[in-house]
């Protein structure tokens, strides 16, 4: 492999919190996250039934940590593919993610979450030359501060 | 979904209920409204072709978010997801046919928790696995 592309810049990076960013977690996101994927149980629809199932509203289905508050300054980073580092490839993939979860997340809570990156690592692939990036993301309830869930994904560049 | 399965009941190799997703274009469109990931390349075939793609592709997180359907499906009522996840290994294209499969790979205690572990996975009409993953379930006892 060639000289390795992981500065000094990029290793200072490694488990730094970026910004914080809060995401809303509505009956209406809710409804819709479920219906895009083809939820048919109604814990994610309906309240009286979440209700009865023993959760305090709508439930959010499985991968929904809510609809990110948006500004309209935030409109040029929706349209971009998610990035944002300093790397010499140009091409970019969304290497897969996992969702831990320590309570059960409804409508009415509002997450706050920051990442942070754990690791580089670089690997020759078909592709070529591809640089992995792990980033992990912590969920707290904004009313309380607990964690609700966590993530850890990881990103492609080549 | 079916009736509540018990962690008593389940042995390893056991296979989970498959589904079907629906890949149109249209639930696509669904998926970027709920979701706010508006990248071209999973709705506007000319921009996906210019980066290098043949159609527009199914968003990884909705492959996810099925096998997190799959999952809930198998484990309501009682069960929980205490977590899942998935790598993005090959791309997948609106209208063909999906199938999301799992099999229970562990059982076991842990304190109170009555856990198996999931092997996941979405497959193409060809057969490849493009989002293999793995789950950790809480299921209840009889």
């Amino acid at each position: 492999m060639a000289e390795s592309i992981i500065t000094d810049e990029l290793k200072s990076l490694i488990g730094v919190d970026g910004p914080e960013s809060e995401a809303e977690v509505t009956t209406t996101g809710c409804r819709l996250f479920a219906r895009a994927v083809g939820h048919t149980d109604l814990i994610f629809y309906d309240e009286e039934v979440a209700k009865a199932r023993g959760y305090k509203s709508i439930v959010a289905p499985p991968g929904f940590l809510g609809t990110t508050v948006y500004k309209p300054a935030d409109a040029e980073r929706a349209s971009a593919p998610p990035g944002g580092l300093n790397i010499p490839y140009k091409r970019i993939l969304n290497g897969g993610t996992t969702y831990e979860y320590f309570e059960s997340i409804v409508a009415g809570d509002v997450l706050t979450s920051s990442s942070h990156i754990t690791e580089f690592q670089e690997r020759e692939g078909s592709v070529g030359p591809m640089l992995i990036t792990w980033r992990e993301t912590t969920f707290r309830r904004k009313s309380d501060g607990k964690v609700v869930a966590k993530g850890s994904s990881n990103m492609i560049n080549y | 979904m079916s009736e509540q399965v018990f962690w008593d009941d389940i042995n390893e190799g056991d296979s989970l209920p498959i589904i079907s997703p629906d890949c149109s274009t249209q639930q696509l469109v669904v998926w970027a409204g709920a979701s706010g990931d508006f990248y071209q390349i999973h709705y506007d075939i000319p921009f996906a072709q210019n980066t290098g793609l043949d159609n527009i592709i199914v968003h990884g997180a909705l492959k996810q978010a099925f096998l997190g359907r799959l999952l809930h499906d198998w484990a309501a009522p009682d069960g929980r997801i205490e977590q899942f996840g998935c790598s993005y290994r090959g791309m997948d294209y609106p209208a063909e046919d999906m199938s999301v499969s799992g099999t229970v790979t562990a059982k076991y205690v842990e304190g109170d928790r009555h856990l198996v572990d999931v092997e996941v996975w979405t497959e193409n009409p060809s057969g490849r696995k493009t989002t293999p993953g793995t789950a950790r379930v809480a299921l209840p006892t009889r």
